[in-house]
């Protein structure tokens, strides 16, 4: 035993406060791109939602779409519990008396201040999670009989199902119809003496809840969803109740889509059930995706790759621009030039050599260039944008080509693909990211 | 007569028109190895699934330590269609799942090896173990359950180092040997502390040296942990080596029983192993 050594945990609460402090800071130094701190904070929160996601799909095998109704609940239920009384009447215009005439935060806020304020935010996002986990209880008992498609099909049409509910006229004294709801408590109202809590916030909650669930995998249960993952026959045949560790699953998972979107409506400030479309469900399945079925920090990595990529780092592209001069055009085309030049020649490099080394024991065949069809196409590829670029500097005027609004989901779609054609099993695998450090890792 | 430990009665089982096993009796005492044989489709694996529970009989009763486990009688569908015989005899219906039957103490290996792929041969031990946690969702969370988890991981161990399977603890499963991986098998079974054991086929593919190990193997963990076994097998060498009874099927219904010895001069055996002559 090496006693003098700091334990372990010391060491990662020690990293996590550094963090915490970094990211407050950033909240409040003046200068920083407020772009940064948007994407630090629904970063946070898509975190959450992938990695409650990839719980039910990546560690228990259960195809599920229905992420975006759950967040919708949980956003729901926390926007209905938090808006003040006085705000009730002007949220809920169109709804003479509606409203519950109550406020959680609001009320506790009055008693203890502050501190109540933030009890009563906590306990309705835990509310929002369990009602969220209560539907996915109820919706559990017929649906978690089906398997793959079947299921996701299912839990998708729930999802809609809920959207369109939530709109309903009828219930639009609590639930404001298809209006917002807007003016509840958000981040914005939290304050530490003078400095903004906006982006520590949601990283606080969004990480711990991140943390539960990662001790939920590593325990005895989480063990248990990963051997029904691998094959369900046999961890039914050794004693695991398939029906209850399923159940479970799907209620863990829907109980943190459902904290996840009550983040979600803290962050907007304002909530409206059309943003929770299907398209949400597949932003996130995305990211599972992406980060790679079965690890955590790989979906945590991924939504803010995501959100950084789909919110900021190519927005250019959506904006026509028109350089200052001659010289920045040729300068722009001469430094495009050279990108592509190199990844081709890279490619070209690495196939040829692969190849030559490949056919060197047939013999016979001697090429200048040994290439695969891949191979080909990039070259061709690389030599029609080169043209391209040549086209543009030879002509007149000094706009970019191409940029306009809507290229940048072009690029995104694009980039998505190269990230799927050569990550096959996403950016992490099914490993966290202790295992890339570790030498001696286990064999695949 | 010693105590049953596992009682087969009158067992149907129809899919359909087709009778898989037809009105079954068999009886496993404690300590025994038993084995059923028969000829490919015989009824062999749809017997061990009626016991296991992934399907219920269309009619009969099973009995486990003298408690009925699983009973069915031609209800619905079957009731119009039902051939076997004994129609009426029974009146409940107790269809408990798999893993319950697995809990009372009936542990299983499978014909095709189904072995959790991601999980180290350690790993899958330790979750076989799972059905045994008395933890709920939120202490085993928390960590409220070291003491169970430690106990389980030093089982684990123990089971690992009884087997001579240390060497590959933290090896993935899949990626073993096939020999190994039938013996992960049979140790994961056994990490649910089975008092009866079935093995189905548990030496398909295996190489004579192999089965000669598995034999050994099998005859010492009946000793080392108290179990009574019913195998499945095609390899007669194993079988005779070391069962106590043989069970004889062919067309879902037994034509034989008895010692080894016995089994392997009676004549419809050797016919249904070998075929009648048409001029016989």
């Amino acid at each position: 035993m090496r006693r003098n050594r700091i334990p372990q945990s010391f060491k990662i609460l020690g990293a996590l406060l550094l963090f915490l402090a970094i990211v407050l800071m950033l909240d409040n130094v003046p200068g920083i791109p407020v772009m940064l701190l948007i994407v630090l904070r629904k970063g946070a929160i898509y975190a959450l939602v992938a990695v409650s996601m990839n719980l039910l799909n990546g560690f228990t095998g259960l195809f599920s779409l229905g992420q975006a109704g759950f967040m919708l609940l949980g956003a729901y239920t926390y926007a209905i519990l938090t808006i003040p009384v006085e705000n009730q009447a002007l949220v809920y215009q169109r709804y003479p008396n509606g409203g519950i005439g109550f406020s959680v935060t609001e009320s506790l806020g009055r008693v203890l201040g502050q501190p109540g304020l933030l009890l009563g935010v906590i306990i309705c996002l835990i509310l929002g999670g369990i009602v969220a986990g209560l539907f996915a209880y109820l919706i559990g008992l017929p649906v978690l009989k089906l398997k793959s498609d079947y299921l996701a099909i299912a839990t998708l049409g729930f999802a809609e199902i809920i959207r369109a509910v939530v709109q309903y006229e009828k219930l639009g004294p609590i639930t404001n119809g298809s209006n917002l709801l807007s003016n509840f408590t958000s981040f914005s109202n939290f304050h530490l003496g003078s400095l903004r809590l906006d982006t520590v916030m949601p990283f606080i909650f969004a990480g711990f809840c991140i943390w539960i669930v990662i001790l939920i995998i590593n325990s005895t249960y989480g063990r248990a969803f990963k051997a029904i993952r691998d094959d369900e026959i046999a961890a039914e045949a050794m004693g695991i109740n398939l029906a209850k560790h399923k159940r479970m699953s799907f209620i863990i998972s829907s109980f943190f889509a459902g904290v996840s979107g009550a983040l979600l409506a803290m962050y907007q400030a304002s909530i409206q059930a059309t943003i929770f479309k299907a398209a949400m469900t597949y932003e996130i399945l995305l990211i599972v995706v992406l980060g790679g079925i079965g690890s955590i920090s790989g979906s945590v990595i991924a939504a803010f790759l995501f959100v950084g990529s789909s919110e900021w780092w190519l927005r250019f592209l959506d904006n026509t621009t028109v350089l200052p001069s001659f010289s920045a055009k040729l300068l722009l085309a001469i430094i495009f030039a050279a990108v592509v030049v190199g990844v081709v020649s890279l490619v070209a490099y690495k196939q040829n050599k692969a190849q030559k080394s490949h056919s060197e024991t047939g013999g016979r065949h001697r090429k200048l260039l040994a290439l695969k069809p891949s191979g080909v196409i990039t070259i061709i590829v690389g030599i029609l944008v080169l043209l391209g670029d040549l086209l543009f500097l030879l002509s007149p005027g000094l706009k970019l080509p191409l940029l306009r609004s809507g290229f940048r989901m072009v690029v995104f779609s694009i980039v998505i693909m190269m990230v799927v054609l050569f990550f096959s099993r996403g950016l992490m695998g099914d490993r966290e990211l202790p295992d890339l450090f570790r030498t001696g890792h286990r064999k695949r | 007569m010693s105590e049953n430990v596992l009682k087969v009665e009158n067992v149907t089982m129809q899919f359909g028109g087709v009778v898989a096993v037809d009105n079954m009796n068999l009886e496993v005492n404690a300590g025994e190895i038993v084995s059923l044989i028969g000829p490919n489709g015989a009824g062999k694996t749809t017997a061990f699934n009626v016991i296991t529970g992934v399907y219920p009989p269309t009619n009969g009763v099973v009995y486990f330590e003298g408690q009925k486990i699983v009973e069915n009688y031609p209800h619905g569908k079957m009731r119009k269609l039902y051939k076997g015989e004994n129609n009426g005899a029974y009146t409940h219906a107790i269809e408990p799942t798999p893993d319950k039957i697995t809990r009372m103490g009936v542990a299983r290996t499978f014909q095709n090896i189904r072995l959790w792929s991601s999980q180290t041969v350690f790993e899958n031990i330790l979750i076989a173990k799972h059905c045994r946690v008395t933890a709920g969702l939120l202490s085993a969370t928390f960590r409220m359950n070291k003491l169970e988890e430690r106990r389980q991981r030093e089982e684990c161990d123990e089971l690992l180092r009884i087997l001579g399977l240390e060497k590959v603890r933290d090896e993935l499963a899949t990626s073993l040997p096939y020999g190994q991986q039938r013996r992960v098998e049979i140790a994961r079974a056994l990490a649910t502390q089975p008092k009866l054991l079935l093995l189905d086929e548990p030496a398909a593919g295996m190489n004579p040296q192999e089965t000669q190990e598995l034999t050994a193997f099998v005859g010492r963990i009946r000793t080392d942990f108290k179990l009574t076994v019913l195998i499945i097998e095609h390899h007669m060498d194993l079988v005779m080596d070391i069962s106590d009874r043989i069970y004889v099927l062919d067309f879902g219904k037994l034509i034989a029983s008895g010692t080894p010895a016995n089994v392997q001069n009676d004549q419809r055996v050797i016919d249904a192993y070998l075929g009648v002559s048409e001029d016989a």
